[in-house]
Protein backbone atom coordinates (compact mmCIF):
# COMPACT_ATOMS: atom_id res chain seq x y z
CA UNK A 1 0.00 0.00 0.00
CA UNK A 2 1.62 3.26 -1.04
CA UNK A 3 1.34 6.54 1.41
CA UNK A 4 -0.90 8.15 -1.37
CA UNK A 5 -3.65 5.17 -0.86
CA UNK A 6 -3.09 5.23 2.97
CA UNK A 7 -3.85 8.46 3.53
CA UNK A 8 -6.96 7.85 0.71
CA UNK A 9 -8.40 5.36 3.22
CA UNK A 10 -7.70 7.18 6.28
CA UNK A 11 -9.73 10.36 4.32
CA UNK A 12 -12.38 8.40 3.41
CA UNK A 13 -12.79 6.84 6.86
CA UNK A 14 -12.31 9.72 8.42
CA UNK A 15 -15.23 11.37 6.58
CA UNK A 16 -17.54 8.08 7.16
CA UNK A 17 -16.98 8.15 10.76
CA UNK A 18 -17.79 11.65 12.06
CA UNK A 19 -21.31 11.53 10.37
CA UNK A 20 -21.46 8.31 12.51
CA UNK A 21 -20.16 9.57 15.60
CA UNK A 22 -22.72 12.41 15.16
CA UNK A 23 -25.65 10.57 14.30
CA UNK A 24 -24.95 8.44 17.55
CA UNK A 25 -24.33 10.98 19.69
CA UNK A 26 -27.34 12.80 18.21
CA UNK A 27 -25.65 15.93 16.39
CA UNK A 28 -27.39 16.80 13.07
CA UNK A 29 -25.73 19.33 12.73
CA UNK A 30 -22.34 17.53 11.98
CA UNK A 31 -23.68 15.49 9.90
CA UNK A 32 -25.08 17.90 7.62
CA UNK A 33 -21.69 19.95 7.89
CA UNK A 34 -19.96 16.56 6.54
CA UNK A 35 -22.56 16.14 4.03
CA UNK A 36 -21.34 19.41 2.70
CA UNK A 37 -17.98 18.67 2.90
CA UNK A 38 -18.40 15.54 0.62
CA UNK A 39 -21.05 16.71 -2.10
CA UNK A 40 -18.09 19.97 -2.38
CA UNK A 41 -15.31 17.36 -2.81
CA UNK A 42 -17.44 15.56 -5.38
CA UNK A 43 -17.24 19.18 -7.33
CA UNK A 44 -14.05 20.03 -6.85
CA UNK A 45 -13.62 15.92 -8.20
CA UNK A 46 -15.26 17.33 -10.81
CA UNK A 47 -12.97 20.29 -11.23
CA UNK A 48 -9.67 18.40 -11.22
CA UNK A 49 -10.35 16.26 -13.89
CA UNK A 50 -10.02 19.74 -16.17
CA UNK A 51 -7.60 21.43 -13.94
CA UNK A 52 -5.69 18.76 -11.99
CA UNK A 53 -5.66 16.32 -15.12
CA UNK A 54 -5.37 18.18 -17.93
CA UNK A 55 -4.09 21.50 -16.41
CA UNK A 56 -7.08 23.82 -17.57
CA UNK A 57 -7.37 26.78 -15.03
CA UNK A 58 -11.27 26.48 -15.31
CA UNK A 59 -12.67 29.63 -13.17
CA UNK A 60 -15.88 29.10 -14.49
CA UNK A 61 -17.18 25.60 -13.02
CA UNK A 62 -20.10 27.56 -11.05
CA UNK A 63 -21.84 27.84 -13.90
CA UNK A 64 -22.08 23.38 -14.13
CA UNK A 65 -22.23 23.57 -9.87
CA UNK A 66 -25.63 26.15 -10.67
CA UNK A 67 -26.58 24.44 -13.47
CA UNK A 68 -26.72 21.10 -11.85
CA UNK A 69 -28.53 22.57 -8.97
CA UNK A 70 -31.50 24.24 -11.26
CA UNK A 71 -31.90 20.99 -12.92
CA UNK A 72 -33.12 19.97 -9.26
CA UNK A 73 -34.81 22.93 -8.94
CA UNK A 74 -36.92 23.27 -11.83
CA UNK A 75 -37.77 19.48 -11.80
CA UNK A 76 -39.14 19.55 -8.15
CA UNK A 77 -40.46 22.90 -8.56
CA UNK A 78 -43.08 21.41 -10.95
CA UNK A 79 -43.37 18.41 -9.30
CA UNK A 80 -44.58 20.38 -5.82
CA UNK A 81 -46.93 22.46 -8.13
CA UNK A 82 -48.20 20.07 -10.20
CA UNK A 83 -47.32 21.64 -13.54
CA UNK A 84 -45.90 20.16 -15.93
CA UNK A 85 -42.38 21.64 -17.01
CA UNK A 86 -44.11 21.64 -20.99
CA UNK A 87 -46.75 21.13 -22.54
CA UNK A 88 -46.41 21.72 -26.07
CA UNK A 89 -45.05 19.47 -28.52
CA UNK A 90 -44.88 17.25 -25.60
CA UNK A 91 -46.02 16.62 -22.08
CA UNK A 92 -42.70 17.00 -20.16
CA UNK A 93 -43.90 16.42 -16.26
CA UNK A 94 -41.55 17.39 -13.20
CA UNK A 95 -40.23 14.77 -10.99
CA UNK A 96 -38.82 14.40 -7.22
CA UNK A 97 -36.60 11.25 -8.08
CA UNK A 98 -33.15 12.17 -7.65
CA UNK A 99 -32.41 8.88 -10.08
CA UNK A 100 -34.39 11.14 -12.87
CA UNK A 101 -32.97 14.42 -11.67
CA UNK A 102 -29.05 13.11 -11.91
CA UNK A 103 -29.07 12.34 -15.35
CA UNK A 104 -30.88 15.58 -16.35
CA UNK A 105 -28.29 17.51 -14.19
CA UNK A 106 -25.08 15.19 -15.55
CA UNK A 107 -26.25 15.60 -19.30
CA UNK A 108 -27.52 19.37 -18.89
CA UNK A 109 -24.04 20.91 -17.22
CA UNK A 110 -21.86 18.34 -19.39
CA UNK A 111 -23.71 19.97 -22.42
CA UNK A 112 -23.54 22.73 -21.28
CA UNK A 113 -19.39 22.27 -20.71
CA UNK A 114 -18.96 20.88 -24.05
CA UNK A 115 -20.25 24.05 -25.54
CA UNK A 116 -18.48 26.35 -23.41
CA UNK A 117 -15.32 24.37 -23.77
CA UNK A 118 -15.42 24.04 -27.50
CA UNK A 119 -14.77 27.55 -27.72
CA UNK A 120 -12.63 28.81 -24.53
CA UNK A 121 -10.57 25.83 -25.49
CA UNK A 122 -9.11 27.62 -28.53
CA UNK A 123 -7.53 29.99 -26.15
CA UNK A 124 -5.25 29.01 -23.27
CA UNK A 125 -3.34 30.41 -20.00
CA UNK A 126 -4.36 33.63 -19.22
CA UNK A 127 -7.11 33.82 -21.64
CA UNK A 128 -9.00 30.67 -20.80
CA UNK A 129 -9.11 31.73 -17.39
CA UNK A 130 -10.64 35.07 -18.04
CA UNK A 131 -13.17 33.05 -21.10
CA UNK A 132 -14.78 30.96 -18.55
CA UNK A 133 -14.87 33.47 -15.69
CA UNK A 134 -17.37 35.35 -18.40
CA UNK A 135 -19.40 32.56 -19.30
CA UNK A 136 -19.93 31.96 -15.84
CA UNK A 137 -20.75 34.96 -15.15
CA UNK A 138 -22.81 35.05 -18.30
CA UNK A 139 -24.94 31.99 -16.73
CA UNK A 140 -25.11 33.52 -13.16
CA UNK A 141 -26.74 36.84 -14.71
CA UNK A 142 -29.14 34.86 -16.45
CA UNK A 143 -30.51 32.57 -13.86
CA UNK A 144 -30.88 36.54 -12.15
CA UNK A 145 -33.06 37.88 -14.52
CA UNK A 146 -34.59 34.21 -14.78
CA UNK A 147 -38.11 35.04 -13.20
CA UNK A 148 -39.77 32.44 -14.17
CA UNK A 149 -37.62 30.21 -11.65
CA UNK A 150 -37.53 32.94 -8.80
CA UNK A 151 -35.01 35.51 -9.95
CA UNK A 152 -32.26 36.55 -7.76
CA UNK A 153 -34.59 34.71 -4.81
CA UNK A 154 -34.26 31.54 -6.71
CA UNK A 155 -36.17 28.22 -5.71
CA UNK A 156 -37.18 26.92 -2.44
CA UNK A 157 -38.34 22.93 -2.55
CA UNK A 158 -40.43 21.93 0.39
CA UNK A 159 -38.93 18.59 0.80
CA UNK A 160 -36.06 16.58 -0.65
CA UNK A 161 -36.05 14.50 -3.39
CA UNK A 162 -36.65 10.77 -3.11
CA UNK A 163 -34.35 7.99 -3.62
CA UNK A 164 -35.64 4.53 -3.43
CA UNK A 165 -35.95 2.79 -0.10
CA UNK A 166 -34.48 5.87 1.70
CA UNK A 167 -35.61 8.42 3.94
CA UNK A 168 -33.99 11.56 2.56
CA UNK A 169 -35.37 13.93 5.20
CA UNK A 170 -32.96 12.13 7.67
CA UNK A 171 -29.81 13.51 7.53
CA UNK A 172 -27.63 10.49 8.29
CA UNK A 173 -29.41 8.44 5.26
CA UNK A 174 -28.55 11.59 2.71
CA UNK A 175 -25.47 11.91 3.96
CA UNK A 176 -24.83 7.88 3.04
CA UNK A 177 -26.61 8.97 -0.42
CA UNK A 178 -24.17 11.47 -1.19
CA UNK A 179 -20.95 9.45 0.24
CA UNK A 180 -22.08 6.82 -2.04
CA UNK A 181 -21.82 9.21 -4.87
CA UNK A 182 -18.31 10.30 -4.11
CA UNK A 183 -17.44 7.10 -3.55
CA UNK A 184 -18.23 6.18 -7.28
CA UNK A 185 -17.52 9.33 -8.63
CA UNK A 186 -13.99 8.51 -7.10
CA UNK A 187 -13.75 5.48 -7.94
CA UNK A 188 -14.59 6.46 -11.92
CA UNK A 189 -12.10 9.25 -11.74
CA UNK A 190 -9.30 6.96 -10.54
CA UNK A 191 -9.97 4.06 -13.25
CA UNK A 192 -10.08 6.92 -15.73
CA UNK A 193 -6.91 8.18 -14.52
CA UNK A 194 -4.91 5.05 -15.21
CA UNK A 195 -6.60 4.25 -18.50
CA UNK A 196 -5.62 5.40 -21.96
CA UNK A 197 -7.46 8.32 -21.78
CA UNK A 198 -5.75 9.71 -18.62
CA UNK A 199 -2.30 8.67 -19.86
CA UNK A 200 -2.93 10.80 -22.63
CA UNK A 201 -4.89 13.82 -20.90
CA UNK A 202 -1.92 13.73 -18.27
CA UNK A 203 0.90 13.97 -21.26
CA UNK A 204 -0.79 16.71 -22.91
CA UNK A 205 -0.63 18.72 -19.35
CA UNK A 206 3.01 18.00 -19.51
CA UNK A 207 3.86 18.90 -23.23
CA UNK A 208 1.33 19.05 -25.84
CA UNK A 209 3.98 19.17 -28.05
CA UNK A 210 5.09 15.54 -27.44
CA UNK A 211 1.56 14.77 -27.53
CA UNK A 212 1.60 15.66 -30.95
CA UNK A 213 4.53 13.99 -31.45
CA UNK A 214 3.24 10.81 -30.75
CA UNK A 215 -0.22 11.50 -33.37
CA UNK A 216 -2.50 12.85 -30.95
CA UNK A 217 -4.83 15.86 -30.84
CA UNK A 218 -4.47 17.74 -27.45
CA UNK A 219 -7.72 19.71 -27.93
CA UNK A 220 -9.70 16.28 -28.59
CA UNK A 221 -8.39 15.02 -24.78
CA UNK A 222 -9.03 18.68 -23.05
CA UNK A 223 -12.57 18.66 -24.28
CA UNK A 224 -13.76 15.73 -23.48
CA UNK A 225 -11.85 15.86 -20.06
CA UNK A 226 -13.73 19.22 -19.37
CA UNK A 227 -17.18 18.03 -20.68
CA UNK A 228 -16.46 15.06 -18.11
CA UNK A 229 -15.31 17.40 -15.55
CA UNK A 230 -18.24 19.34 -15.99
CA UNK A 231 -20.99 17.05 -15.84
CA UNK A 232 -19.41 15.84 -12.02
CA UNK A 233 -19.70 18.98 -10.61
CA UNK A 234 -23.35 19.01 -12.31
CA UNK A 235 -24.17 16.34 -10.60
CA UNK A 236 -22.47 17.78 -7.19
CA UNK A 237 -24.50 20.67 -7.82
CA UNK A 238 -28.25 18.89 -7.61
CA UNK A 239 -27.03 17.34 -4.18
CA UNK A 240 -25.94 20.48 -2.46
CA UNK A 241 -29.04 21.88 -3.54
CA UNK A 242 -30.88 18.78 -2.31
CA UNK A 243 -29.28 19.22 0.76
CA UNK A 244 -30.18 23.40 1.62
CA UNK A 245 -33.56 22.31 -0.70
CA UNK A 246 -33.13 25.49 -2.10
CA UNK A 247 -30.91 26.54 -5.11
CA UNK A 248 -30.20 30.66 -6.03
CA UNK A 249 -28.01 32.29 -8.41
CA UNK A 250 -25.68 32.14 -5.65
CA UNK A 251 -24.24 28.69 -6.36
CA UNK A 252 -23.24 30.15 -9.74
CA UNK A 253 -21.31 32.80 -8.60
CA UNK A 254 -17.44 33.29 -9.51
CA UNK A 255 -16.78 33.16 -5.42
CA UNK A 256 -18.26 29.30 -5.82
CA UNK A 257 -16.06 28.77 -8.83
CA UNK A 258 -13.41 30.26 -6.59
CA UNK A 259 -14.50 28.02 -4.32
CA UNK A 260 -14.22 24.91 -6.24
CA UNK A 261 -10.88 25.60 -7.11
CA UNK A 262 -9.74 26.05 -3.54
CA UNK A 263 -10.49 22.84 -2.64
CA UNK A 264 -8.74 21.22 -5.55
CA UNK A 265 -5.43 23.55 -4.51
CA UNK A 266 -5.58 23.13 -0.74
CA UNK A 267 -6.08 19.25 -1.20
CA UNK A 268 -3.28 18.83 -3.81
CA UNK A 269 -3.86 19.64 -7.82
CA UNK A 270 -4.05 16.65 -10.11
CA UNK A 271 -4.05 13.86 -6.77
CA UNK A 272 -7.85 12.31 -7.55
CA UNK A 273 -8.21 11.87 -3.86
CA UNK A 274 -6.86 15.79 -3.50
CA UNK A 275 -10.41 17.47 -3.78
CA UNK A 276 -11.81 15.41 -0.92
CA UNK A 277 -9.00 15.81 1.14
CA UNK A 278 -9.58 19.84 0.00
CA UNK A 279 -13.16 20.06 0.72
CA UNK A 280 -13.27 18.66 4.30
CA UNK A 281 -10.38 20.61 5.60
CA UNK A 282 -11.93 23.74 4.12
CA UNK A 283 -15.59 23.08 6.24
CA UNK A 284 -13.89 22.54 8.69
CA UNK A 285 -11.63 26.04 8.64
CA UNK A 286 -15.78 27.17 7.64
CA UNK A 287 -16.76 26.23 10.99
CA UNK A 288 -13.84 26.57 13.41
CA UNK A 289 -12.34 29.63 11.95
CA UNK A 290 -15.77 30.84 10.91
CA UNK A 291 -16.90 30.73 14.67
CA UNK A 292 -13.91 32.66 15.78
CA UNK A 293 -14.88 35.39 13.63
CA UNK A 294 -17.47 36.41 10.66
CA UNK A 295 -13.96 37.22 8.60
CA UNK A 296 -12.40 34.42 8.37
CA UNK A 297 -11.75 34.09 4.86
CA UNK A 298 -8.72 36.45 6.27
CA UNK A 299 -7.34 33.47 7.41
CA UNK A 300 -8.57 30.90 4.82
CA UNK A 301 -6.66 33.22 2.36
CA UNK A 302 -3.26 33.07 4.68
CA UNK A 303 -3.65 29.39 4.92
CA UNK A 304 -3.96 29.60 1.24
CA UNK A 305 -1.22 31.68 0.53
CA UNK A 306 0.85 29.23 2.40
CA UNK A 307 0.25 26.10 0.27
CA UNK A 308 0.46 28.37 -3.08
CA UNK A 309 3.85 29.35 -1.66
CA UNK A 310 5.51 26.35 0.39
CA UNK A 311 3.77 23.67 -0.84
CA UNK A 312 2.53 23.13 -3.82
CA UNK A 313 1.43 19.85 -3.62
CA UNK A 314 -1.54 20.66 -1.02
CA UNK A 315 -2.13 18.65 1.30
CA UNK A 316 -1.31 15.19 -0.67
CA UNK A 317 2.11 16.70 -1.73
CA UNK A 318 2.68 17.43 2.14
CA UNK A 319 1.37 13.91 3.25
CA UNK A 320 2.07 11.59 0.75
CA UNK A 321 4.93 13.27 -1.27
CA UNK A 322 5.16 13.30 -5.24
CA UNK A 323 3.20 11.15 -6.94
CA UNK A 324 4.30 7.85 -7.28
CA UNK A 325 4.00 6.00 -11.32
CA UNK A 326 1.53 3.45 -11.39
CA UNK A 327 1.78 0.68 -13.25
CA UNK B 1 15.57 5.13 -58.34
CA UNK B 2 12.43 4.37 -55.85
CA UNK B 3 10.76 6.91 -54.96
CA UNK B 4 11.82 9.24 -51.61
CA UNK B 5 10.16 8.09 -48.41
CA UNK B 6 10.27 12.19 -48.18
CA UNK B 7 9.88 14.65 -50.99
CA UNK B 8 9.56 17.94 -50.37
CA UNK B 9 9.27 20.64 -53.05
CA UNK B 10 9.42 24.46 -53.44
CA UNK B 11 9.06 24.31 -49.85
CA UNK B 12 8.95 28.47 -49.06
CA UNK B 13 7.80 30.70 -45.91
CA UNK B 14 8.47 34.21 -44.93
CA UNK B 15 7.72 35.53 -41.57
CA UNK B 16 6.43 39.48 -42.67
CA UNK B 17 9.58 40.57 -44.55
CA UNK B 18 11.92 37.73 -43.68
CA UNK B 19 12.34 34.89 -45.80
CA UNK B 20 13.12 32.02 -43.58
CA UNK B 21 12.65 29.26 -46.18
CA UNK B 22 13.19 29.92 -49.86
CA UNK B 23 12.46 27.54 -52.41
CA UNK B 24 13.66 24.28 -50.93
CA UNK B 25 13.70 20.95 -52.34
CA UNK B 26 15.10 18.14 -50.28
CA UNK B 27 14.30 14.23 -50.71
CA UNK B 28 15.38 11.53 -48.10
CA UNK B 29 15.72 7.98 -49.37
CA UNK B 30 15.27 4.58 -48.11
CA UNK B 31 18.25 3.48 -45.85
CA UNK B 32 19.87 6.71 -45.89
CA UNK B 33 20.88 9.39 -43.62
CA UNK B 34 20.30 12.86 -45.09
CA UNK B 35 21.98 15.53 -42.66
CA UNK B 36 21.12 19.09 -43.06
CA UNK B 37 23.26 21.75 -42.14
CA UNK B 38 24.17 25.31 -42.44
CA UNK B 39 25.35 28.54 -40.38
CA UNK B 40 22.87 29.61 -36.79
CA UNK B 41 20.16 31.68 -38.20
CA UNK B 42 19.91 29.75 -41.93
CA UNK B 43 16.42 28.34 -41.05
CA UNK B 44 16.72 24.76 -40.32
CA UNK B 45 14.51 25.01 -37.04
CA UNK B 46 11.86 26.91 -39.30
CA UNK B 47 12.51 23.90 -42.43
CA UNK B 48 11.71 21.13 -39.79
CA UNK B 49 8.84 23.19 -38.39
CA UNK B 50 7.79 22.86 -41.99
CA UNK B 51 8.19 19.41 -42.37
CA UNK B 52 6.73 18.13 -39.40
CA UNK B 53 3.40 20.70 -39.86
CA UNK B 54 4.14 22.83 -36.74
CA UNK B 55 4.29 25.51 -39.71
CA UNK B 56 2.26 26.19 -42.76
CA UNK B 57 4.18 26.70 -45.92
CA UNK B 58 3.68 29.67 -48.23
CA UNK B 59 4.08 27.69 -51.09
CA UNK B 60 5.64 24.19 -51.59
CA UNK B 61 4.42 20.32 -51.01
CA UNK B 62 5.59 17.97 -48.59
CA UNK B 63 5.00 14.51 -50.17
CA UNK B 64 5.37 11.12 -47.51
CA UNK B 65 5.26 8.34 -48.07
CA UNK B 66 3.91 8.65 -51.54
CA UNK B 67 1.32 10.60 -49.96
CA UNK B 68 0.98 14.39 -50.08
CA UNK B 69 0.90 15.41 -46.32
CA UNK B 70 1.17 19.28 -47.60
CA UNK B 71 -2.07 20.17 -45.29
CA UNK B 72 -2.07 17.38 -42.64
CA UNK B 73 -1.30 18.37 -38.91
CA UNK B 74 1.43 17.33 -36.93
CA UNK B 75 -0.19 14.61 -35.05
CA UNK B 76 -1.64 13.06 -38.38
CA UNK B 77 1.85 13.37 -40.05
CA UNK B 78 3.45 11.61 -36.85
CA UNK B 79 0.68 8.74 -37.22
CA UNK B 80 1.89 8.30 -40.83
CA UNK B 81 5.22 7.36 -39.03
CA UNK B 82 6.76 10.84 -39.51
CA UNK B 83 9.10 10.73 -36.19
CA UNK B 84 10.46 13.51 -34.57
CA UNK B 85 13.05 14.09 -32.46
CA UNK B 86 13.29 17.60 -30.86
CA UNK B 87 16.51 20.12 -30.16
CA UNK B 88 15.26 20.38 -26.23
CA UNK B 89 14.27 16.80 -25.33
CA UNK B 90 10.46 16.85 -25.12
CA UNK B 91 9.06 14.91 -22.90
CA UNK B 92 6.40 14.34 -20.08
CA UNK B 93 8.90 14.60 -17.42
CA UNK B 94 6.51 13.41 -14.43
CA UNK B 95 6.26 10.36 -15.84
CA UNK B 96 8.49 7.20 -15.51
CA UNK B 97 10.32 6.69 -18.68
CA UNK B 98 7.84 3.67 -19.22
CA UNK B 99 4.83 6.05 -19.18
CA UNK B 100 6.77 7.71 -22.23
CA UNK B 101 7.08 4.92 -24.08
CA UNK B 102 3.67 3.53 -23.79
CA UNK B 103 2.58 6.95 -24.83
CA UNK B 104 4.07 6.51 -27.64
CA UNK B 105 3.16 3.42 -28.78
CA UNK B 106 -0.46 4.56 -27.47
CA UNK B 107 -0.43 7.49 -29.81
CA UNK B 108 0.69 5.38 -32.91
CA UNK B 109 -2.17 2.40 -32.38
CA UNK B 110 -4.65 5.35 -31.71
CA UNK B 111 -7.55 4.45 -29.10
CA UNK B 112 -6.48 7.22 -26.50
CA UNK B 113 -10.46 7.63 -25.92
CA UNK B 114 -10.60 4.50 -23.87
CA UNK B 115 -11.46 5.48 -20.20
CA UNK B 116 -11.74 2.47 -18.28
CA UNK B 117 -8.67 -0.22 -19.58
CA UNK B 118 -5.78 -0.23 -17.73
CA UNK B 119 -3.38 1.36 -19.92
CA UNK B 120 -0.14 0.34 -17.98
CA UNK B 121 -1.00 -3.34 -17.84
CA UNK B 122 -1.82 -3.26 -21.75
CA UNK B 123 0.16 -6.43 -22.79
CA UNK B 124 0.62 -5.19 -26.40
CA UNK B 125 1.40 -1.70 -25.85
CA UNK B 126 4.39 -2.98 -23.18
CA UNK B 127 6.00 -5.01 -25.60
CA UNK B 128 6.20 -1.94 -27.93
CA UNK B 129 7.60 -0.27 -25.59
CA UNK B 130 9.79 -2.77 -23.87
CA UNK B 131 11.23 -3.54 -27.36
CA UNK B 132 11.99 0.31 -28.14
CA UNK B 133 13.58 0.86 -24.70
CA UNK B 134 15.54 -2.58 -24.99
CA UNK B 135 16.95 -1.31 -28.82
CA UNK B 136 18.43 2.36 -26.96
CA UNK B 137 19.75 0.79 -23.80
CA UNK B 138 17.43 2.16 -21.65
CA UNK B 139 15.55 -1.08 -20.14
CA UNK B 140 16.87 -1.19 -16.71
CA UNK B 141 15.53 2.74 -15.90
CA UNK B 142 11.99 2.15 -16.57
CA UNK B 143 10.63 2.67 -13.50
CA UNK B 144 12.84 6.15 -13.27
CA UNK B 145 10.89 9.31 -13.13
CA UNK B 146 11.60 11.34 -16.94
CA UNK B 147 12.91 14.06 -14.62
CA UNK B 148 15.41 12.05 -12.87
CA UNK B 149 17.12 11.44 -15.90
CA UNK B 150 20.34 12.75 -17.15
CA UNK B 151 20.54 14.87 -20.49
CA UNK B 152 21.66 11.44 -22.40
CA UNK B 153 19.10 9.34 -21.37
CA UNK B 154 16.52 11.79 -22.20
CA UNK B 155 17.82 12.01 -25.66
CA UNK B 156 18.00 8.42 -26.17
CA UNK B 157 14.22 7.91 -24.70
CA UNK B 158 13.14 10.86 -27.12
CA UNK B 159 14.87 8.39 -29.74
CA UNK B 160 12.87 5.29 -27.77
CA UNK B 161 9.79 7.06 -28.42
CA UNK B 162 10.25 7.66 -31.35
CA UNK B 163 10.90 4.03 -32.17
CA UNK B 164 7.59 2.71 -30.87
CA UNK B 165 5.78 5.09 -33.68
CA UNK B 166 6.45 2.31 -36.31
CA UNK B 167 8.37 5.24 -38.25
CA UNK B 168 8.83 5.30 -41.67
CA UNK B 169 11.29 8.24 -41.53
CA UNK B 170 12.94 10.06 -38.53
CA UNK B 171 13.41 13.86 -38.23
CA UNK B 172 15.81 14.24 -35.76
CA UNK B 173 16.69 18.09 -34.78
CA UNK B 174 19.94 17.95 -33.01
CA UNK B 175 20.00 15.01 -31.11
CA UNK B 176 23.76 15.34 -29.84
CA UNK B 177 23.31 18.62 -28.97
CA UNK B 178 24.88 19.13 -25.24
CA UNK B 179 25.94 15.29 -25.04
CA UNK B 180 29.54 14.85 -24.08
CA UNK B 181 31.83 13.08 -26.28
CA UNK B 182 31.37 9.86 -25.11
CA UNK B 183 27.47 10.13 -25.84
CA UNK B 184 28.12 11.63 -28.83
CA UNK B 185 29.96 8.83 -29.90
CA UNK B 186 27.71 6.67 -28.47
CA UNK B 187 24.55 7.93 -30.02
CA UNK B 188 26.48 8.02 -33.13
CA UNK B 189 27.15 4.31 -33.19
CA UNK B 190 23.40 3.91 -32.15
CA UNK B 191 21.80 5.93 -35.56
CA UNK B 192 24.33 4.82 -38.09
CA UNK B 193 22.02 1.13 -36.90
CA UNK B 194 19.13 3.04 -37.09
CA UNK B 195 19.36 4.18 -40.55
CA UNK B 196 18.39 0.53 -41.93
CA UNK B 197 15.28 0.58 -40.07
CA UNK B 198 14.16 4.00 -40.98
CA UNK B 199 16.13 6.74 -42.70
CA UNK B 200 17.01 9.68 -41.08
CA UNK B 201 16.63 13.96 -41.70
CA UNK B 202 19.70 14.80 -39.65
CA UNK B 203 19.73 18.27 -38.21
CA UNK B 204 23.14 18.25 -36.40
CA UNK B 205 25.87 21.52 -35.32
CA UNK B 206 28.31 18.17 -34.85
CA UNK B 207 30.63 18.14 -38.41
CA UNK B 208 32.38 15.01 -37.10
CA UNK B 209 29.25 13.44 -36.77
CA UNK B 210 27.79 15.29 -39.72
CA UNK B 211 30.91 14.07 -41.53
CA UNK B 212 31.00 10.63 -40.08
CA UNK B 213 27.09 9.63 -40.83
CA UNK B 214 25.63 11.28 -43.69
CA UNK B 215 25.19 9.47 -47.07
CA UNK B 216 24.12 13.10 -48.12
CA UNK B 217 24.47 16.43 -46.91
CA UNK B 218 22.32 19.56 -47.26
CA UNK B 219 23.54 22.94 -46.75
CA UNK B 220 21.04 25.61 -45.82
CA UNK B 221 22.30 29.71 -46.11
CA UNK B 222 19.64 32.02 -45.67
CA UNK B 223 16.92 29.49 -46.37
CA UNK B 224 18.00 28.43 -49.47
CA UNK B 225 19.65 25.13 -50.20
CA UNK B 226 22.83 26.20 -51.67
CA UNK B 227 24.31 22.75 -52.14
CA UNK B 228 23.40 18.81 -51.73
CA UNK B 229 26.07 16.27 -52.21
CA UNK B 230 28.06 12.98 -50.59
CA UNK B 231 30.30 14.05 -47.92
CA UNK B 232 33.14 14.54 -49.86
CA UNK B 233 31.26 16.82 -52.51
CA UNK B 234 30.29 19.04 -49.69
CA UNK B 235 34.10 19.22 -47.77
CA UNK B 236 35.28 20.16 -51.42
CA UNK B 237 32.65 22.95 -52.29
CA UNK B 238 33.86 26.16 -52.41
CA UNK B 239 30.34 27.77 -51.76
CA UNK B 240 29.98 25.73 -48.97
CA UNK B 241 33.06 26.57 -47.53
CA UNK B 242 32.75 30.59 -47.96
CA UNK B 243 29.20 30.75 -46.60
CA UNK B 244 29.35 27.70 -44.19
CA UNK B 245 32.52 27.92 -42.86
CA UNK B 246 33.35 31.08 -43.01
CA UNK B 247 36.74 30.88 -45.24
CA UNK B 248 36.57 32.71 -48.53
CA UNK B 249 37.17 30.98 -51.55
CA UNK B 250 40.45 31.02 -52.94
Amino acid sequence: MTRESFLNAVLMGFLLVVPLAAWALDEPFIITLTTRAVIFAIAGVGLNLALGFGGLVSFGHAAFFGLGGYAMGILAYHAQTYTPLMDWPFVIEGTKSMLVIWPVAIVASGLAALAIGALSLRTSGVYFIMITLAFGQMFFYFTISWSAYGGEDGLSIYVRNSFPGLNTMDPIQFFAICYGVLVLVLAGVQRLAHASFGLALRAARQNEERLQAVGQVPYRLYLTAFAISGAITGLAGALFADLNRFVSPSMLSWQTSGEIMVFVILGGVGRVYGPVAGAALFILLEHTLGGLSPYWHVYLGAILLGVVLFARGGIFGLLAGREVAHD
Amino acid sequence: MTDPILKVRGLTKSFGGLVATRDVDLDLHAGEIHALIGPNGAGKSTLVQLISGALRPDTGSVHFDGQDVSALTTAARARKGMARTFQISSLAMEYTVLQNVVLGALGRRGDVFRFFNRVMKDQQLLEVADKALAQVGLQDVRAFRTSDLSHGQRRQLEVAVALTMEPKAFLMDEPMAGLGAEGSQQLQGFLDQLRHQAPILLIEHDMDAVFALADRISVLVYGEIIATGTVDEIRGNPAVREAYLGESAE
